[in-house]
């Protein structure tokens, strides 16, 4: 625009000058023209800055172009990877890792798995089903809370359609030095075994020992802490306090802990090919009227019996798990055994719905496992194992001693082959045949199918 | 009693000479920290070369020598990922949790491949940030190395001259070994390969080897006969000049395809240790790339 007017200007400046070139005097004249050359030179200059300012103006403007360009490139980025960034934000962001364990089951069972093991009917009896069952899913919520801690549960489905809480348990290692802090309800660290979930067995049952000392496994409602020494080799000690919830506890109302845990385990490779684990633990707690119903007596009659005392169980474990060049995917060897030895010690109340006499009782049972499983190619394992309890003799008090069946001369053993399949990582089908010499009399042979499959986040496996 | 003592102290002994306590996922990691720290740092691996590193198990060794680890450094991108957060988390190490200094993934460093458009079990093992397998690609040491550097600087401050001075030498040096090794494999380029694991894709678009199938139907499962001779099958149409395993791969599916197809198995250290020459970060690549051309004839 100014550019316009300025060469106007000029025109009009020269035409002006040739105009008044033919009518003025030469001194006029002259002075004339050293004005217009005046005038000449400063419009020229003129032009020539505000050519400048035009070029100048005219480089900002592309400029310009090419960053609006750009910005409308990172817009046309930035949208496409707007769904991406959407989808992680909002309300669902910070969802949990869930992990949807479906098991099931199908058992074949020739005696009535009610009938418990002999010489420990006031022991727990899971038992086993028959026919089809749904029994081992279960669905387990997991995340980081904050830095600090950390919360796991896991609800269990019941065949018969109800829900429990299996574990539901925060997890603290913000003590640091070696510290770990669990509080909840939690599966107790005492055993091998005790703390794996039903998924990770090997066999689709628990060891007899666990089966009768446990109730398949010991769930506490409480606080553990765990220390792990600062050494090449993995020792570490823990303790717990609990309600003392589930069996041989009685979940008494009281203040105070039910119950206490104390384990240790010691660890290592050897090479590169083996490892170990060896491990101790001790628990105790009491009992108050725990009742036990269907318990034979010297009568051959079947009557509910309650227990109030202290129970003691000290345990030994030990796992040893070999590859060849430590390679897992392929082929591995695992060996574990386990031993508990329970002693109980109080008042025994006889036959509770008429007798109801009530003196003193003792015993010391006991019971061990030893399994090997065997991965002989990728996917495919066999496990065999062999189970052995002592139901020991009881020291029975004189009044029910007359009815209370003190000694049984026998010991409960079963033998279990086991095959399983998995046909990727996240799937299992498992076939197992038991021979069942646990109760006195009535000698059973198991037959086993059953499936794991797990959906969803698959969390990591302990050792 | 004496006796009894130094096995204490045998247990309990420190590193005490080492500044830094480095616990390496794999043994490529800790061959680069290696590099980078020199005598620096003292190093555990978790997973041996002949070893699967996404089956590996939370032993109580590892247990315990994450316990006293200064840094963790691991692949990522969910390789580790069925057993590393219980050896953290068992660890009671607070140092080397994810999100702390103290935990390095190399795979934050490097454009993932093969990250899939779809989360699907039923697509097998796939990891949901994509291929985790990056070191088979030398050029991805490049940004680790820089990364790593930094962390251990960080760490371990007082050194943190000297880690600079062996991150610039290690840079110059890989640098010319890339050089050399893309100039040595330039045979390799389109070559049609089979694979037994999906494990491959950072290989292939480095040296350019075409991958025509893979044996595991899906990654992380094992093949069936009958998929084996579909691939037999696929290899008529599509012939290929080798088949690809990782050392710590079941060795028979490869070598059943490569006897009836005609064509030479080839083992990649896939990481250090892997095979005997794979004695460092740069014979593994020495050595990868000498099999390679092996495999061409």
């Amino acid at each position: 625009m100014s550019k316009k007017t300025c060469l106007s200007a000029a025109i009009a400046a020269l035409l002006f000058h040739s105009f008044n070139a033919s009518a003025a005097s030469d001194p006029d004249l002259q002075a004339i023209r050293e004005q217009i050359q005046q005038l000449k030179q400063s419009y020229e200059q003129r032009i020539a800055q505000l050519e400048q300012r035009l070029q100048a103006a005219e480089a900002t403007s592309k400029q310009a172009e090419s960053v609006a360009a750009q910005a409308q490139a990172n817009i046309r980025q930035v949208s496409a990877a707007q769904p991406a960034a959407a989808s992680r934000s909002g309300e669902n962001a910070f969802n949990p890792a869930i992990s949807l364990i479906l098991g099931g089951t199908y058992g074949s069972l020739k005696q009535d798995p009610a009938v418990p093991v002999t010489g420990f009917a006031m022991s727990a009896n899971p038992g086993h089903e028959q026919g089809f069952n749904p029994g081992e899913s279960e669905l387990k919520i997991s995340a980081n809370i904050d830095a600090d801690y950390r919360g796991e549960a896991t609800l269990a489905l019941d065949p018969a359609g109800g829900v429990s809480v299996e574990n539901a348990y925060v997890q603290s290692s913000a003590l640091g030095n070696g510290f770990n802090v669990k509080f909840g309800r939690y599966f107790s660290g005492l055993g091998y075994l005790n703390e794996q979930h039903a998924h990770a067995w090997d066999f689709v049952d628990q060891p007899l020992v666990y089966a009768t000392l446990w109730e398949n496994q010991l769930g506490e409602d409480g606080v553990q802490l765990k220390w792990l020494a600062p050494a090449d080799t993995f020792i570490e000690v823990g303790g717990e306090l609990g309600r003392g919830r589930g069996f041989p506890g009685s979940d008494r109302v009281k203040n105070g802990a039910g119950s206490s845990v104390l384990f240790a385990h010691i660890g290592d490779d050897i090479g590169i090919e083996h490892s170990w684990r060896v491990g101790v633990s001790l628990h105790k707690t009491r009992a108050a009227d725990r009742i036990s119903d269907a318990v034979p007596d010297l009568n051959e009659a079947l009557v509910s019996n309650s227990f109030s005392g202290d129970s003691q169980t000290a345990g030994l474990d030990f796992v040893w798990k070999y590859a060849p060049n430590g390679n897992l995917r392929n082929r591995y060897v695992k060996l574990q055994g386990e031993y508990f030895r329970r002693k109980e010690n109080g008042l025994l109340t006889y036959d509770i719905a008429a007798a109801n006499v009530t003196d003193s009782f003792g015993v010391t049972q006991s019971g061990w496992y030893l399994q090997s499983v065997v991965q002989f190619m990728p996917r495919w394992r066999t496990g065999l194992r062999y189970d052995r309890l002592d139901p020991g003799i009881a020291s029975v008090g004189a009044t029910p001693g007359f009815n209370v069946i003190s000694s049984y001369a026998f010991q409960p053993t079963r033998t279990s082959l086991m095959l399983d399949y998995s046909p990727s990582e996240y799937s299992r089908l498992r076939l197992q045949l038991a021979h069942d010499r646990s109760r006195q009399g009535l000698p059973d042979t198991q037959l086993f199918v059953q499936y794991i499959m797990s959906l969803g986040a698959h969390g990591a496996h302990q050792y | 009693m004496k006796k009894l003592f130094s096995l204490a102290l045998f247990l309990f002994s420190t590193t005490s000479h080492a500044a830094l306590n480095v616990f390496a996922c794999e043994p490529e990691w800790a061959a680069l920290t290696q590099q980078l720290a020199g005598d620096k740092a003292s190093f555990y691996t978790a997973a041996g070369a002949l070893q699967d590193p996404h089956h590996i198990e939370a032993r109580p060794s590892l247990i315990a020598k994450a316990r006293r680890a200064d840094l963790v450094v691991c692949t990522g991108a969910e390789l580790e990922i069925a057993w590393l957060p219980v050896i953290l988390r068992e660890s009671g190490n607070n140092a080397i949790q994810p999100g702390s200094s103290g935990y390095f993934e190399a795979a934050q460093y490097v454009t993932m491949l093969e990250v899939p458009a779809r989360l699907d079990r039923a697509d097998g093992d796939v990891h949901a940030m994509g291929n985790p397998h990056i070191q088979t690609d030398a050029r991805n040491f490049l940004p680790i190395a820089e990364a790593l550097g930094k962390r251990l600087m960080r760490l371990d401050p007082a050194n943190a001259a000297y880690y600079q001075q062996r991150l610039t030498e290690f840079n110059q040096q890989w640098r010319a070994a890339i050089a050399k090794w893309e100039q040595q494999a330039a045979p390799l380029k389109g070559v049609p390969v089979i694979v037994q694991h999906k494990g491959f894709p950072y290989l292939n678009n480095w040296l350019g080897l075409k991958e025509v199938a893979a044996i595991e139907p899906k990654p992380g499962m094992e093949p069936s006969a009958a998929h084996l001779s579909q691939v037999l099958g696929t290899l008529q149409q599509h012939p290929a000049k080798m088949v690809l395993r990782a050392a710590y791969q079941d060795a028979r599916p490869s070598e059943w395809i490569a006897e009836r197809a005609h064509i030479s198995a080839v083992i990649v250290p896939y990481s250090v240790g892997g095979t005997p020459q794979a004695t460092d970060l740069f014979t593994m690549f020495d050595d990868t790339i000498a099999r390679l051309l092996a495999g061409l004839k």
